[in-house]
């Protein structure tokens, strides 16, 4: 992996980690590492231990054996896929983001700014919709001046248009805030042009390397073949209309007017 | 006005300070079962303070700080929801705790006034009991409060983000033990839940931060043992009932006003 990065001390290193719940075995002798400034992604199938990796890796979940190392005090911006607020907690989105340690309010302006999400400061956490609150969850990470970035499947709910979108402000953001990225994504294609490296999951490390390495991997390919030749599939519809990053615009294109005409009708 | 009417109404607004707050995070951390265990348990001290012939209410905050111990114990093992470990606490101890008292030789005590309250027979040494307590949970609040805030939002993010959240999550069942055993004082351990879910819940309407939110139901907390104190004064009825009842009509208009969010 030829990683044009300077940046290169380690940030948060696993090694050899066994993690199971009961009898079901989860994880099996699993090595991540990540260091300065780089974009790692991790994809794998459904259950194949992803989330419980990066929960690993934070410190979320105990694993059986293996070891968790994070540089002392590393500041990680954390972004799951959601969070459930009790409606009787009044909280608007502009505190939400304040909440993180050592926050300021001008961090918390800055981050607001910068996810383009400052019209919707005053609202009450609550009545945000998935992809608004994915860009909050966003805001309060950065307000934080994370060193490392950890997003767990940030384009869930996104449109397709939408999520290239989020991947390019992925890039966008390391290098604007020269932070590592962690994210975990279903998806090698989407991943490809904002990733220096992915690792492929599935209970154990399958292959590892830069996304044209893994997607010419064998093993890659057992895991994902048919996937990946229905993503292509999809992929050859392109859009001839453009989603924001909000990720209101939830339905599948599949479920669209334009469904049965997927292949057939023109675009600009 | 009578001076025992002047300590109770004093005691009560003492305890309102405590209740409002951590009455609040009992709310949105949807732990009222908790204080209901707590108080179920709350019997137990009871019992186990004639038993050591120490002070009653040092019993139940005893018997409260064993059970946020066993509960913080049993979470540990995933195996069965919080639901129904409250559940088997807070009727096990009951249980127990009417046992014990039943063992206790020559003990022919009046129950009523633990499980109802007894606000009216506040003496000023309980209001200095009361005033170290509420100064204790009170400082302990103000230290903890963003801490507590970001783990009530999310557990999750609070841990990545520093906050030793299992600690945290021990120090606050202490704290609401320590304000169970004080609301009881007041409503009895029948009714203490009340003290702590009724003046929260009824300012949720008017308010849109979580301070403002815990300082109208202070001042809605003291308002219910004002208004019930008067109204148990006026109509010969039992004080503990009375604020609780107080503090469902005050409830009650709440959900006339417009909701914020």
């Amino acid at each position: 992996m030829n990683l044009a990065l300077t940046n290169t001390s380690s940030l948060l290193e696993v090694k050899s980690l066994h993690l199971s719940f009961g009898a079901n075995k989860v994880l099996n002798n699993v090595d991540l590492c990540v260091t300065g400034a780089e974009i790692v992604t991790l994809i794998g199938p459904n259950g194949s231990g992803k989330t419980t990796l990066v929960r690993a890796a934070l410190g979320l979940v105990n694993a059986q054996s293996g070891s968790i190392w994070r540089k002392p005090n590393l500041r990680i911006g954390y972004v799951p896929q959601s969070i459930k607020v009790d409606l009787a907690l009044p909280l608007s989105v502009r505190r939400f983001v304040t909440l993180g340690p050592k926050v300021t309010a001008e961090d918390a302006s800055q981050a607001l700014e910068e996810l383009q999400i400052r019209a919707m400061q005053d609202r009450p956490i609550q009545s945000l919709s998935g992809g608004e609150m994915r860009r909050v969850l966003l805001a309060r990470a950065l307000a934080q001046h994370p060193e490392l970035l950890v997003l767990d499947e940030p384009t869930a709910g996104v449109d397709v248009g939408g999520q290239a979108d989020l991947y390019a402000l992925i890039e966008d953001l390391r290098s604007r805030h020269g932070c590592a990225v962690l994210l975990i994504s279903h998806d090698l294609h989407l991943v490809m042009a904002s990733t220096d490296r992915v690792v492929c999951l599935n209970r154990h490390v399958c292959c590892t390397g830069t996304p044209q390495d893994v997607a010419e991997h064998p093993e890659y390919l057992t895991l994902f073949g048919s996937q990946h030749k229905a993503q292509l599939a999809l992929y050859t519809h392109h859009h001839d209309h453009h989603h924001d990053l909000h990720g209101d615009l939830q339905k599948n294109t599949d479920l669209g007017p334009n469904t049965t005409s997927a292949t057939e009708h023109v675009h600009g | 006005m009578d001076e025992f009417l002047i300590r109770a109404a004093a005691g009560g607004i003492v305890i309102s300070l405590v209740t409002g707050p951590l009455g609040c995070f009992v709310v949105w951390r949807r732990m009222a079962y908790f204080g209901a265990t707590l108080a179920h348990a709350a019997l137990l001290g009871v019992a186990l303070g004639l038993a050591l012939e120490i002070n009653l209410y040092l019993g139940v905050l005893v018997t409260g700080i064993l059970i946020c111990v066993a509960l913080y114990l049993l979470e540990r093992k995933p195996d069965l929801t919080s639901d129904t470990l409250l559940g088997i606490l807070a009727h096990s101890s009951l249980a127990i705790g009417l046992v014990l008292l039943s063992l206790l030789d020559g003990v022919r005590m009046d129950l009523t006034g633990y499980l109802f309250g007894d606000v009216l027979s506040i003496r000023m040494h309980d209001i200095y009991w009361l005033a170290a307590g509420a100064t204790l949970t009170l400082g302990a609040l103000r230290i903890l409060w963003k801490p507590l805030l970001s783990m009530t939002v999310d557990e999750d993010l609070a841990r990545v983000e520093g906050i030793s959240v299992d600690k945290l999550r021990l120090v606050f069942l202490l704290l609401v033990s320590v304000a169970v055993a004080m609301a009881m004082q007041v409503v009895g351990l029948l009714l203490t839940v009340s003290l702590l879910i009724l003046p929260a819940a009824s300012a949720r309407r008017m308010v849109s931060t979580p301070e403002s939110m815990a300082a109208v139901s202070v001042v809605l907390g003291a308002l219910c043992v004002i208004l019930g104190l008067w109204a148990s004064l006026a109509a010969d009825t039992p004080a503990g009932p009375s604020i609780v009842v107080a503090g469902t009509v005050l409830f009650a208009l709440s959900l006339t006003l417009p909701t914020k969010t």
